[in-house]
């Protein structure tokens, strides 16, 4: 979707601000958020990237990165009937007129247990083993489909209808765009993709700059 | 610390959000759906052992073995996960080369893409709206603000990781460094180099000595 989460390339944000020394969660509530979504055994509907770009512009902007987590894990237990509005607010309001109530704890070893097998885990590649030929080599022209999809989408506004040069083809990968209810999205060759700055930017490119974007091949037609 | 934009503001522990992170917690702990041992596992392990120390132990192991730098470029998922590196996330691991006429720099301009499995997870920076705005379109100006000035005939590659392709950049190593160990490699190399937002700097110390 064209919305507030799709970037790049606007102006009017200010410099790049950073911090000395950042601690990984500022404050507890963080931790606890990211590790809820990571572990809750209830997917989101529609996923939780999807959840956050719909929301309200303006609460995108003003809202932190782990509201932003905090807000599409909410949403996906209410969409997905594990938890209702209600009852969410009622304890909020609860926690809010007892404040030194604590959070109740449940222990689960056998759980804890499957998650530090899990995080030791190497990392794997997501890559899938089927045999798609794929429509473009490296080296050929392309260009960015000029397309619109009013649902998730990673094919971002500032490349759309712009010419490129494929760069690597990665293999054949699961395609990430929210597809309509009751269809499946078919996997798709996946390509790295070279793009000019100055055909990005036009006259204001900085000199020698090129940007590289990752393709599934339905975002390219030839150039 | 926070400038002036709400994206890098992180509201405190009386904040709605604390509220509402503790009224979820006690609902999902209630309904069976979550335990607190593992909430407290997955929230450690990313405190202390999932972070920059294992992108910059493949660094400097790269710099040091000529076959395994190949090995992790042709294959860097394979050659993470030779080193026992993981995380509970999948991912396909790209390695990008810095050299004398190439610059690598990684954003992701969409939400937050990032390499957990070696450099853990962002810091605030790496998610702000300013970062992700401005580096595809102004990348000298941004890499300047981190104080890394480069040639105009150093091509500039931003990569914008809107796939299941997660890139770390293998920056350049330092002259003067031939002498050091893998062991004192590992130490020099920064979070901001392995993003491509610095390079890899030898301490005064080393130098002189």
């Amino acid at each position: 979707m064209n919305g507030m989460h799709d970037m790049g390339g606007m102006h009017g944000f200010g410099p790049v601000v950073r911090e000395d020394n950042e601690p990984v969660f500022h404050h507890e509530w963080e931790g606890r958020v990211f590790a809820m979504q990571r572990v809750t055994p209830v997917p989101i509907p529609g996923g939780s990237r999807n959840n956050i770009e719909h929301m309200d512009p303006v609460a995108y902007l003003t809202t932190s990165y782990y509201e932003k987590w905090l807000h599409a894990r909410i949403k996906g237990l209410i969409d997905a009937g594990a938890l209702t509005a209600e009852e969410l607010e009622a304890r909020v309001a609860f926690y809010r007129d007892h404040p030194e109530a604590p959070v109740p704890r449940r222990e689960d070893p056998a759980r804890r247990q499957r998650m530090q097998e899990r995080l030791r885990r190497v990392v794997e590649s997501p890559r899938l083993d089927l045999q798609i030929q794929p429509r473009f080599r490296p080296g050929a022209a392309v260009r960015a489909r000029n397309l619109h999809p009013a649902g998730h989408t990673r094919l971002p506004r500032y490349v759309r209808g712009k010419p490129g040069v494929v760069a690597r083809f990665y293999g054949i990968y699961a395609f990430q765009d929210a597809m309509p209810p009751g269809t499946e999205a078919p996997p798709q060759p996946l390509y790295a993709v070279r793009f000019d700055g100055r055909e990005l930017w036009g006259g204001s490119a900085e000199a020698n700059s090129v940007v590289y974007l990752d393709m599934w091949e339905s975002y390219l037609e030839p150039a | 610390m926070s400038g002036n934009h709400h994206d890098s503001d992180h509201p405190g522990p009386e904040s709605s959000a604390a509220l509402r992170t503790k009224a979820l917690e006690a609902l999902l702990v209630e309904k069976g759906l979550i335990s607190t041992d593992v909430i407290d596992t997955v929230v450690r392990a990313y405190e202390q052992d999932i972070g920059p120390l294992n992108g910059a132990r493949v660094v400097a192991r790269a710099w040091v073995d000529a076959a395994y730098k190949q090995r992790l470029l042709a294959d860097g998922t394979a050659a993470v996960a030779e080193l026992g590196f993981g995380a509970p996330q999948d991912a396909e691991i790209v390695v990008l080369e810095n050299t004398p006429t190439v610059h690598n720099v990684v954003v992701c301009t969409l939400c937050s893409c990032y390499p957990w499995a070696v450099l853990g997870l962002p810091p605030s920076w790496y998610k702000s709206y300013a970062y992700r705005s401005r580096v595809v379109r102004e990348p000298r100006t941004v890499l300047r603000e981190f104080g890394l000035e480069l040639p105009d005939t150093v091509e500039i590659r931003v990569w914008d990781s809107n796939s299941d392709v997660r890139y770390m950049v293998l920056p350049e190593r330092p002259a003067g460094t031939e002498s050091m160990s893998e062991a004192e490699l590992v130490a020099l190399v920064t979070r901001d180099a392995m993003i491509g937002v610095t390079q890899v700097q030898v301490p005064a110390t080393v130098v002189g000595s």
